[in-house]
């Protein structure tokens, strides 16, 4: 419990200071949302200057950021000028889209992984461990931006999936269970990408880190006392190799979110990588914050599912000797 | 199971390649920005060895392309005429030799032509210079930076050690890709051509020197207490002497090992952000932004030659990978 309440500070922490950052940097921000109009002839200087003083940007950085703070406090995340409204209004909906994207893509990434990695390892240097390799090194090799626009060519010439989006046309008239079919149907090309891209890092670890618990000498011990082999290892050798993967996990987050923020913006998946980039375009500065701090919170949450996850899976974790 | 990799074939095929992006001007028939707006996604140029009649001819030949009459976008060969290929020939309108070219009006674009009817070869050779250009330079960057952050907290440890590993947490902590976003977004939206590589090459070396710089002060820390540097440091040898002599040379192989494993990240970096047009822009070739065209759907179905940039860029990361796995092998792994 002591353990848990510590890392839920320390995330808390560094969430806190990435905000500092990153506000910090958009303080280096060469002019702000209100300079295009400055050079516009037909606004007076007078509406410019009354404008800034509207929204609080002839205030000096720190009284802005403690203002920002308060309104991340209570969910607004500070004020979209492009769309004219507050940010956690814009990027909820947004998170939660890349939040259903990046889950399932994880899930299945994960549910393909464990059992292609624990062949791998189980048939060393046989054929299925070497096509295993062979085919993860070049998908390692071939970029995110690639199996994104590979999905959209897919999705192109074959006409079985849409092109993009995340719901069709009519969707808010649809019944219970078409909405979800339809959402499936939409969410099965870039969910795909995104295993694709996030697999064959994951074979690779789960196929190491098994390998090395298998040549460990209890098993060989237990392979010796006549254990049968399915017995030695899913009892004996997977428990053993879960703790580095669960690690995993929690690292295998941030860059899940790389790659979504790419197959979003080919396949346009509302999510928050769309929203960021079109933020950026429009220099629609407390937007690219606000999207750019919901990342670091994936991370962070990601990793603390992780942590909790090795309490509860190793008991040496949970009661230190 | 343990297979002895060497590096050189990768070594190799990256060098070869280097060389042929550095050889750009040299290799590439045409201007990158020489447009044949009557050439728009011509097709590659096949080269000919057998002529109307049948004659097996030694010297290769191209044949005209035009565009199909009343069909927009489709071309044919016009046969009436071959255009002999010619090596090593000096173009007038620049003055400079050239690996190849044809004369007259025909036209030789071995890999096609872009929306422009631009030389889809001559724009693949000059972006690779831009993309692996950029994505070398940001590499030597980030290490740099990494050996010199790395070096101070190993090194000094205390308050140094403990700022630099929790900033580090912090770069850490965001996703690489919404960072470099959001650092970008930072930077003017329109830069020129020599602005955009220069801001891109900075921004994503300076992002990537956590990595380095945790394993160059994992390197030092041990480093540090080993008998003859602790011999050296007795004998009243200055911070900077030790550094240099004794424990830096340590860290070579690491930094060697994560320089093979840094520089296709980088270059990747390079062509999302071009891809996604915050790095270099149009009309200067970049793999990244070369990619973008296939964003449109009909380009991404109907022309194939404009995925070059694809195959060019698994090519890379492929061999710097196998570079890295090599020198792990032969360096010994390094301890993250």
């Amino acid at each position: 419990m002591r353990h848990l309440l510590r890392r839920l500070a320390s995330g808390a922490l560094v969430l806190a200071a990435t905000s500092v950052l990153l506000f910090a940097l958009a303080e280096i921000a060469p002019g702000d949302f209100l300079s295009a109009l400055e050079v516009d002839p037909r606004v007076p200087r007078e509406t410019v200057e009354a404008l800034r003083e509207r929204y609080g940007l002839d205030r000096g950085p720190a009284e802005r950021y403690l203002a920002w703070a308060r309104s991340a406090l209570t969910g607004d995340f500070g004020y979209s000028f492009a769309h004219g409204r507050p940010v956690g209004e814009l990027l909820l909906p947004r998170a939660r889209n890349t939040l259903v994207l990046t889950v399932l893509a994880s899930l299945s990434a994960w549910a393909l992984a464990l059992p292609l990695g624990t062949w791998m390892a189980a048939r060393q240097g046989g054929w299925v461990d070497r096509l295993g390799l062979g085919a993860s090194a070049v998908l390692l090799a071939t970029p995110q931006l690639l199996l994104g626009l590979g999905a959209l060519l897919l999705a192109a010439t074959t006409g079985a999936f849409p092109a993009g989006g995340m719901t069709s046309l009519g969707f808010a008239e649809m019944g219970g269970t078409a909405r979800l079919r339809d959402l499936a149907w939409h969410l099965a090309l870039p969910a795909a990408a995104l295993v694709l891209g996030s697999l064959p890092v994951l074979v690779h670890h789960v196929r190491s880190a098994l390998a090395e618990v298998l040549d460990a000498p209890y098993l060989r011990v237990a392979r010796g006392h006549g254990v049968r082999p399915a017995r030695l290892l899913f009892r004996y050798a997977l428990p053993a190799a879960a703790n580095p993967l669960i690690s995993l996990f929690g690292f295998s987050v941030a860059s899940l979110l790389s790659g979504a923020l790419v197959i979003e913006v080919i396949l346009s998946w509302p999510g928050m990588g769309t929203l960021l980039l079109q933020a950026i375009l429009a220099r629609d500065l407390h937007v690219v914050v606000g999207a750019t701090l919901f990342s670091a919170v994936f991370v962070v949450a990601g990793q603390l599912l992780a942590d909790l996850t090795l309490l509860a899976a190793d008991p040496r974790i949970r009661e230190p000797a | 199971m343990k297979r002895s990799a060497s590096p050189r074939p990768a070594l190799a095929v990256l060098g070869a390649l280097y060389a042929l992006v550095l050889a750009a001007g040299w290799i590439a028939p045409y201007d990158v920005h020489e447009q044949n707006r009557d050439l728009a996604w011509a097709p590659p140029t096949r080269p000919r060895f057998v002529d109307a009649e049948g004659r097996f001819q030694l010297r290769p030949f191209v044949y005209r392309q035009v565009e199909r009459p009343g069909r927009f976008g489709q071309y044919v060969e016009d046969r009436s005429r071959a255009f002999p290929l010619r090596f090593f020939v000096t173009r007038p309108s620049t003055g400079r030799r050239h690996l190849f070219g044809v004369d007259g009006e025909a036209r030789v674009f071995l890999l096609g032509a872009d929306r422009f009817g631009r030389d889809q070869l001559s724009r693949l050779l000059h972006g690779g210079r831009v993309s692996l250009g950029a994505g070398l330079l940001a590499g030597l960057l980030a290490v740099a930076l990494g050996i010199a952050a790395g070096t101070a907290a190993g090194f000094y440890g205390g308050w140094i050690d403990a700022a630099t590993m929790r900033l580090g947490e912090l770069f850490m902590a965001l996703p690489w890709l919404y960072l470099l976003l959001a650092v970008r977004a930072v930077l003017p939206l329109d830069l020129t051509p020599a602005g955009a590589f220069l801001a891109t090459t900075a921004v994503v070396g300076t992002l990537s020197w956590v990595r380095p710089a945790r394993l160059v002060r994992g390197v030092v820390l041990s480093a540090r207490e080993r008998e003859f540097v602790l011999a050296a440091r007795g004998f009243g040898a200055s911070d900077l002497y030790l550094l240099r002599r004794h424990v830096l040379p340590q860290a070579a192989a690491v930094v060697l090992t994560q320089l093979a494993l840094l520089v296709p990240r980088l270059v990747l970096a390079e062509v999302t952000l071009s891809f996604l047009g915050l790095g270099v822009a149009e009309p200067t070739p970049s793999w990244g932004n070369m990619l973008a065209a296939l964003r449109q759907v009909h380009v991404l179905t109907s022309y194939w030659w404009a995925s070059a940039p694809a195959a060019a860029l698994v090519a890379v990361v492929l061999s710097y990978h196998r570079l890295a796995s090599a020198l792990q092998q032969l360096l010994g792994k390094p301890t993250p």
